[in-house]
């Protein structure tokens, strides 16, 4: 197992601040565009499908799989950076953690986790699959 | 509607300097703009054009045509989309002397990072306060990683290699050691860019470009006062520009914006990637090069790893000559933004005025490719088709 990267807390918004709140709740929200019926990412209160504000939030399973992933050597700690596609359909950045860097693979199955940041604020991570 | 013919790359510079400690980002800006200026033949005063981007001081053309002390500017644009800024400018300058808005633009890049210490490539860096940063900065993107995140992709769906991806550093090497400024002028083997330290998987260390200070500029000019000019002009024949993102988290890393930016260069051109003689394509890394010749159609996509392989790109042995300077993989990459850069050595080929040992005989036709911001998510491509004066 690898040591953990200090991930430092998001900067907050008017627009994201009800995502980390939920957040903080254990919940991955994922926004959905009410006209077409697509999820996208990044998070926002305007569809960028339809250029409308109706969009409404949905849980994500916590379920994904690993799009593409490197991990920073030249950082102490290494950490590993991933896209992972969300059983929901989208791809969104994030890091892989309580892993074996050098056992990641493309296509690999992993789930949610959250990281507590220092400022107290969890933020979405992923693991391999138990 | 086409800019093809009516406009001319009239003079280029490039600052020498790859280490500026004792020059601000504006004394270098003004020294590429008298350089330029110098090589075309044409005096400060009949510039009435001013192109420039992030690079440039406070409030970009505000600031930098005080300092220069041009008075007679009457077109500005200070587009900035990272390192393919100044190719999209030739485009922008074009089509402003096509409607009459000036006959002489001036386009300068100027940076000093190596002297202020910047971490380019290995630390995390934001885009300010844009919407999607709080979604990802927080996991530590690097320049490095992102394109190394790419680079991993491309490798799972179409089976590319590391050694397939050294040879583009094994080309650049080929070349700069011809380049008297060149950071890295030993000739490297394919051996020594894999067993280089490993930066960020799969990229190594010699995947990646240099860090440099410097800058470069370019006057373009309206065909009639290209008639007039003593130096020989290289004919602006097309020019397109494209943006990529992440696509609403319809996230692909294996292609970049010049699969749109590069076909419409060639159509206002009249021309097709084979009718290339040389091209000078972006190299912030290998992988960069690879996906983007897919991209513009000088192989089939997946297949751009067999294509750079065997010495492909170096010139005088391959079928595509590139970025024959020894571009950002081994000369320089002035303040993280190498698309102007790349405009200068397809007009120095244009010119006949490259290394004797990398200059491509009888070159008619040009294509200078820039990348801007992060490859395939948040990019900037923009290409551009040149060539002779009677081409």
């Amino acid at each position: 197992m690898s040591q953990q990267r200090n991930i430092p807390s998001p900067s907050k918004s008017v627009e994201n601040v009800a995502f980390w709140a939920a957040a903080n709740e254990g919940k991955l929200m994922v926004p959905r565009c009410k006209d077409t019926g697509k999820f996208f990412w990044y998070p926002r209160n305007i569809s960028p499908y339809t250029l409308s504000g109706n969009v409404e939030w949905v849980e994500a399973s916590g379920k994904g799989t690993i799009y593409t992933y490197s991990i920073m050597r030249r950082a102490d700690p290494n950490y590993a950076i991933a896209y992972v596609t969300l059983e929901e359909g989208v791809t969104m950045m994030t890091n892989i953690v309580d892993c074996d860097f050098d056992a990641l693979s493309i296509g690999q199955s992993v789930e949610l986790a959250f990281f507590d940041t220092e400022e107290g604020q969890k933020v979405p991570v992923f693991k391999p699959a138990s | 509607m086409s800019i093809n013919g009516k406009a001319y790359i009239a003079g280029i510079y490039e600052h020498p300097t790859r280490k500026a400690d004792d020059k601000s980002v504006a004394q270098l800006h003004a020294e590429v703009a008298a350089g330029a200026l110098a090589d075309a033949g044409i005096s400060k005063d009949d510039v009435d054009g001013y192109f420039c981007a992030g690079d440039a001081p406070g409030l970009g053309p505000l600031s930098m045509i005080e300092y220069m002390g041009l008075q007679n500017v009457r077109h500005m644009d200070a587009t900035d989309v990272g390192g393919s800024s100044y190719v999209l400018h030739i485009g922008h300058a074009a089509a402003a002397i096509a409607m009459g808005k000036c006959n002489v633009a001036l386009v300068t890049l100027a940076g000093r990072p190596r002297a202020e210490g910047m971490a380019t490539g290995t630390k995390p860096r934001d885009y300010g306060a844009a919407p999607d940063v709080p979604f990802e900065f927080i996991y530590g993107p690097t320049v490095v990683n992102m394109y190394a995140m790419a680079a991993q992709r491309h490798m799972h769906e179409f089976g590319t290699t590391s050694e397939q991806l050294a040879w583009i550093k094994v080309a650049a090497s080929h070349h700069a050691q011809h380049n008297p400024h060149a950071m890295l002028r030993d000739v490297v083997t394919v051996e020594d860019v894999v067993s280089s330290p490993m930066i960020s998987d799969p990229l190594h260390r010699l995947d990646c470009c240099v860090i440099s200070d410097g800058g470069g500029a370019f006057i373009i000019v309206s065909e009639e006062i290209a008639k007039n000019l003593k130096r020989d002009c290289v004919k602006v024949m097309g020019h397109g520009e494209a943006p990529k993102n992440l696509n609403a988290g319809n996230v692909d890393l294996t292609f970049t914006g010049a699969r749109w930016s590069g076909p419409i260069a060639f159509e206002e051109a009249g021309v097709t990637p084979a009718d290339m003689d040389y091209a000078s394509i972006y190299d912030s890394f290998t992988i960069t090069v690879l996906e983007t010749l897919e991209d513009l159609g000088f192989c089939e996509v997946g297949q751009g790893g067999k294509f750079v392989s065997d010495g492909n790109l170096i010139s005088g042995q391959g079928k595509l000559p590139f970025n024959t300077d020894g571009g950002g993989l081994c000369s320089n990459h002035p303040i993280n933004r190498g698309g102007l850069t790349k405009v200068l050595e397809a007009v120095r080929q244009l010119r006949d005025e490259a290394h004797p040992a990398v200059q491509v005989k009888n070159c008619q036709l040009a294509l200078a490719h820039g990348t801007g911001g992060s490859i395939g998510t948040r990019m900037g491509s923009s290409t551009v088709i040149l060539g002779r004066a009677d081409a």
